[in-house]
């Protein structure tokens, strides 16, 4: 890997809103070109908010940002303007969780998607809506001639789904940021999903961010998974070495916890507690005070991320050395 | 698994061990479309249509289904939160609302529900202890507030902490811990979980789960268990039932339907979960398209249209639930199974 399209170092992000909380604390990441990361973590870890950071869709009022990204050369937190709006759509898009409030429901899918076409590049209007049909077709969408003049309310989710990365991929973004796409979907249709995300990444070598918080999926689709945790990435590795060897407490807990048909008539390993207020973090590592394997220093110091061949990990007691595992 | 302690029967026990808990027969539900005044007949959705099941003492009936397969309605109707169009429920050897039968006010105090959406759930005035003594108090049990804080302690939540605290104070899994408790408190025999770790994060589920295996070994319970999760179903549910478009087209006990699933929705539902290995990625996606509209499903089986193995047959004939041979416990609705259908591949399916 030459140099990396997306490098992220040490971004912070806090909301000063009613109360203060941290939503990410120095997470720093890297993101070659044409790799699917899977960004794994529970409600309040901080992956929606890593995935907002980077298209800057936060209220700059409320919002404290610090740190670096870099995307394609672009210095991201710098952007402003007209450079912004191009870098939206044109360099980076989103797809997200919920298809049907990210539409506008007064416009034709196919309305939407050429008129994206059409801002990024300044191309007549029937150039424009012959690209969003071809894309439409691209996302598999039976009919497409049809459902181009369809409103979003018309279509089934798994529809409003497809259509929602066809919209993302009109402009042959550098990278997709996917956020939770396919957990509003039935499993019928998710694995549908997954595997059409799967085959346009392969075809666009385009590079992908997929945040999910089933390891199921992350599976499916990422070459590399990060485990993030109170806004801190905790593990970090290839797909295969991080599900078969975790090596943090957190991580080995959530795959325990994952029921598979093995646990039929046993009780479940569960990780106690709950997640950590982000408005009032433990001073030392924010997963302590539900690991078993804590000591004084883990509620002490913040354990420093450290880095060994593809993998990354930041505990003080892990469950196995990262050499072991590698 | 946890009927190796050999329950002794409780008090209120009326038909014996070997009167299924709660018998439901040809339970129909069907929703008006509102229409323009132009249109020259009324649609329906047909939400359940003639659904047939019984849960048997102490054990956990699952229901699984995509989205908008009915599995909700059931609940909602056996539960009788909505009237049902027809159908009649058996709770322990008696009809409810009928005459002589079960009052509605004693089927309820042996019924209690638990939904997905914790917080929804709960009233925002009402501290969690005053929640769960809420119904009890009403329905003039005296020692509520005492029996409301023994109740906290057993679902985990000590309640010197939390009795006092609202619901928007509580996490996600506290606030489901709290909707247990409050399900709890009229000591009822049947407990219908809607969804009700669907909402939780993975850690927190887990030890919802625990909780639901241990109170229903404690309280000799029975769960009606609703959810989309098949690995939760298949970890907590003895048996299984597949609902598809308002109809049952697959039940029987879970070891079944796992290992020999019958129908071939069954089989692409089961094909559908992700797989854990990254060696073994999915290759090809198991069904096609969306689940039909509810107004007007197709005629025949309603499954023909995703279906790999559709033919003519299926269009012109409803196949019936049958059992499979030596396992009566175990039913499919296919023509698959039926050598005497007519269709042309089900002499090729063989019978386990």
């Amino acid at each position: 890997m030459t140099t990396p399209l997306v490098s992220i170092q040490d971004l912070t992000v806090q909301f000063n809103g009613a109360r203060r909380a941290s939503a990410l604390n120095q997470v720093s990441l890297e993101l070659g070109q044409g790799e699917v990361l899977g960004l794994l973590g529970e409600s309040g870890s901080g992956k929606s908010v890593t995935l907002r950071t980077l298209l800057r869709l936060h209220p700059e009022r409320h919002t404290r940002t610090a740190g670096r990204i870099r995307v394609d050369g672009q210095d991201v937190l710098a952007l402003r303007g007209r450079e912004l709006d191009r870098y939206r759509g044109g360099t980076v898009s989103m797809v997200f969780q919920e298809p049907g409030l990210a539409f506008d429901p007064v416009y034709t899918i196919g309305q939407q998607i050429s008129e994206a076409v059409r801002v990024h590049e300044g191309v007549d209007q029937a150039t424009a809506a012959a690209r969003a049909l071809a894309m439409l077709e691209r996302v598999q969408i039976p009919q497409a001639r049809r459902r181009f003049d369809a409103y979003p309310h018309e279509l089934s989710g798994g529809m409003r789904q497809r259509a929602m990365i066809a919209l993302a991929l009109a402009c042959k973004p550098k990278l997709l940021l996917a956020d939770e796409p396919t957990t509003a979907l039935d499993a019928t249709v998710q694995i549908q999903i997954l595997l059409l995300l799967r085959e346009l990444q392969r075809e666009t070598g385009m590079s992908v961010i997929f945040v999910t918080h089933d390891i199921g999926a992350a599976v499916e689709v990422a070459d590399r998974i990060a485990v993030m945790y109170a806004g801190r990435i905790v593990e970090q590795g290839p797909v295969g070495q991080l599900v078969r060897q975790p090596c943090h407490p957190y991580t080995r807990g959530l795959l325990a916890a994952t029921v598979g048909h093995e646990h039929r008539g046993r009780p479940l390993e569960a990780i106690p507690g709950s997640p950590p207020d982000l408005a009032a973090l433990p001073p030392g590592c924010s997963f302590a005070p539900r690991c078993s394997q804590a000591s004084e220093r883990c509620h002490r110091d913040i354990p420093p991320l450290e880095q060994q061949g593809a993998r990354t990990l930041a505990c003080w007691h892990p469950v196995r050395l990262l050499g072991e595992a590698a | 698994m946890n009927a190796a302690l050999a329950p002794t029967p409780a008090p209120h026990d009326m038909g014996g061990p070997a009167q299924p808990l709660l018998i439901v027969r040809d339970l129909k539900k069907h929703f008006p479309v509102r229409s323009s005044p132009l249109d020259r007949e009324r649609k329906f959705v047909h939400a359940v249509d003639g659904v047939n099941f019984s849960v048997p003492k102490g054990k956990t009936l699952g229901i699984v289904g995509e989205s908008g397969c009915g599995k909700s309605t059931t609940a909602r109707l056996v539960a009788r939160l909505m009237p049902a169009d027809a159908g009649e429920l058996i709770f322990d050897g008696e009809g409810v609302e009928e005459f002589r039968g079960l009052r509605l006010k004693e089927f309820r105090r042996n019924l209690q529900m638990v939904f997905q959406d914790s917080f929804a759930s709960l009233n925002p005035r009402l501290t969690i202890a005053e929640t769960i003594a809420y119904g009890p108090r009403v329905h003039g049990i005296a020692r509520a507030d005492h029996q409301a804080r023994e109740l906290l302690d057993r679902v985990g939540l000590d309640p010197s902490h939390f009795a006092g605290r609202y619901p928007h104070e509580l996490s996600g899994g506290q606030r489901q811990r709290v909707n247990i408790a409050r399900a709890l408190a009229f000591d009822p025999r049947l407990v219908i979980l809607d969804e009700a770790v669907a909402a939780l994060d993975k850690s927190v589920q887990a030890q919802v789960l625990n909780l639901l295996q241990e109170l229903k070994a404690e309280r000799q319970l029975t769960y009606l268990f609703i959810s989309h999760d098949l690995h939760v179903v298949h970890y907590l549910s003895d048996y299984v039932m597949v609902m598809y478009l308002g109809q049952v087209i697959e039940s029987g006990p879970v070891e079944r339907i796992y290992g020999h699933p019958a129908h071939p929705y069954t089989r692409a539902l089961l094909s559908a979960v992700p797989s854990m290995d990254p060696e073994h990625r999915t290759q090809a996606s198991p069904l096609a398209g969306d689940p039909p509209n509810p107004i007007n499903p197709p005629s025949g089986c309603r499954f023909r249209d995703r279906c790999p193995h559709a033919h003519a047959v299926c269009a012109s004939a409803t196949p019936a639930l049958r059992d499979m041979g030596r396992h009566s416990e175990h039913l499919a609705a296919c023509h698959l199974n039926d050598p005497a259908s007519g269709h042309p591949e089900a002499h090729q399916e063989q019978r386990p």
